[in-house]
């Protein structure tokens, strides 16, 4: 008899965890994917939109109709609690959903499952700031939507530069916890291209925020590139880009609250300070899903499975330590949580603590960047727990597959300007993604393989992952052979 | 800024003199399509070595 593999979530670890697990197991094996929104988003490619170069159209597309072709069958819904142990009428582990789709909304279901895949993504959590996010002050380029809401923002913005009004803009963190500086890094150097290219640069203020100590940090606690003889950190990259695009910056801040046309930070050295804006792109911090899971007896153990910041818990170690004792080692490699066949995948593990040196302001604001668990990781990770649970269906007894962001590299390509000829983009790798200074002691990650480099051909780098990626997620011929 | 604000006598602020700035040379370079066909191979080949990095059998 087959078994029943379900994945909640259908971004890029629920995706490619759904994807490679129909490709390895038989069709006498059910692969059900359960998901809140029917469109699958290429996020990074948001940038773009939110800055007008693309359509909604260019970075979503409907995923029942290829879950319908390659025989993944597809709930549109959202997952509200888990019962690892089933229930008391209930002998097998289930999942209870409640559906979104217009249809069916608000009916809910048991959904039994073999093995569980969470990959429910992060929760845009806009009220951890008052007066964030695109139904309050400011816009984002989190979901297509934001994007194209941020794009019709920026048209008007111009406009009124147009007419000779000078405008503020703001790009950054919405809070000192969060993380995807990269997110914001791309969207401010984007914006000033195309603000160039609007001809209207020299109208427009731009100032990036952040919760990061140094530019450059990106919540892995900044790296060190081989450039011109010298070993440099990151902040020396990031901040020669923003000052040659005459972008200025606030950094180590956490924005306490937002007003129309105002944001008040508080900074790490426990100043209070207001900052003018016309446009604020604001990103905000994450939480895992609102899942709760229960025992057999029906006793909530959400506390058991889920950090209080709702990421799921996996096989890291989550004994908390002070920063000095921080290790590679603590940080997941299976993705296994205490039920050997619930796994998490991508932003929906809980970290074991941040990545960059933690900070509290002389107030106890906590101002740390989160750590990022961007599309490589989260595609790695999705295709690294589907192998392990396809082995483990095969009569495998533990996961036979690691993929550690202690071990693993990122290859990141931030866009810094979209035009096939003129724009650049910053085309870095990393390893591994969290440093490993044991391995490597005097920087933590290896320099060989860790690189940093601006120009032309990683723009044509991003546009080919745009097209490469959807390709794949829309499990077009040859899709498998397109790494992560 | 992480550092006090002091403006230079051209008015602007005393962080854009304390960073590298890149040389005609370099920017040039940026986009200059020979040289960014071959930085095109050399980034494509470095990023593909960082992919098989990725994830591992379990050892």
């Amino acid at each position: 008899m087959g078994s029943r593999v379900v994945v909640l979530g259908s971004g890029i670890a629920g995706h490619t965890a759904a994807s490679f697990l129909r490709k390895w197991l038989g069709k006498e094996h059910q692969v059900i994917v359960v998901s809140p929104k029917s469109d699958y988003n290429w996020i990074p490619s948001n940038i773009w939109v939110g800055v007008g170069l693309l359509r909604a159209d260019q970075v979503l597309f409907p995923l029942p109709p290829v879950y319908k072709r390659v025989g993944i069958d597809y709930r549109q819904a959202k997952a509200v609690a888990i019962h690892p142990e089933g229930a008391a009428d209930e002998p097998s582990a289930f999942v209870d959903i409640e559906y979104t789709s217009a249809d069916k909304a608000g009916q809910r279901e048991r959904v039994a499952y073999d093995f569980l895949i969470n990959a429910t993504g992060p929760k845009l959590n806009f009220d951890a700031t008052p007066g964030l996010g695109p139904d309050k002050f400011t816009v984002s380029v989190c979901t297509a939507e934001h994007a194209v809401q941020t794009a019709a923002l920026l048209d008007e913005k111009v406009e009124r530069m147009r007419k000779g009004e000078r405008q503020k803009f703001l790009v950054g963190m919405g809070h000192g916890t969060c993380t995807c500086q990269g997110a914001a890094f791309e969207y401010i150097v984007n914006l000033e291209f195309e603000l160039r290219h609007r001809g209207v640069r020299e109208m427009a203020d731009i100032t990036y925020l952040s919760n990061e100590y140094e530019l450059g940090d990106f919540g892995m606690g900044g790296l060190h590139l081989r450039q011109g003889g010298y070993v440099t950190p990151s902040k020396i990259f990031t901040e020669s880009l923003f000052a040659e695009r005459g972008i200025d910056w606030v950094t180590r801040a956490h924005v306490s609250k937002i007003e129309p046309g105002r944001v008040f930070i508080e900074t790490l050295a426990g100043e209070e300070k207001e900052l003018a804006f016309d446009m604020a792109m604001l990103l905000p911090p994450f939480r895992g899903a609102a899942l709760s899971a229960f025992a057999k007896d029906g006793t909530d153990i959400t506390a058991r499975l889920f950090a209080p910041s709702g990421f799921m818990k996996v096989d890291a170690d989550y004994a908390a330590k002070p920063y000095e004792q921080w290790r590679a080692a603590d940080w997941p490699r299976t993705y296994q949580t205490e039920f050997k066949n619930v796994f998490a995948a991508g932003i929906a593990f809980a970290p074991p603590h941040p990545i960059s040196v933690p900070r509290v302001s002389s107030k106890g604001t906590n101002i740390t960047p989160a750590p990022p668990r961007t599309g490589m990781p989260s595609a790695t990770i999705g295709k690294a727990v589907a192998r392990s649970i396809v082995d483990m269906i095969h009569g495998a007894k533990e996961p036979t597959q690691t993929a550690s962001m202690a071990e693993m590299g990122a290859a990141c390509v931030a866009s810094a300007g979209a035009n096939p000829f003129t724009g650049t983009a910053a085309s870095i790798t990393v390893f591994p993604i969290v440093p490993d200074f044991e391995k490597y002691p005097e920087y933590g990650r290896d320099l060989n393989h860790t690189f940093g480099e601006i120009g032309l051909a990683g723009h044509w780098i991003k546009i080919l992952l745009h097209h490469l990626f959807l390709h794949k997620a829309r499990m077009r011929p040859l899709w498998s052979l397109i790494p992560e | 800024m992480t550092t006090p604000k002091t403006v230079t006598p051209l008015g602007r602020d005393e962080h854009w003199l304390t960073v590298t700035k890149p040389t005609a040379m370099t920017r040039f370079l940026r986009t200059f399509l020979l040289w960014q066909l071959v930085r095109f191979v050399v980034l494509n080949l470095k990023m593909l070595r960082i992919i098989a990095m990725g994830h591992h059998p379990k050892r």
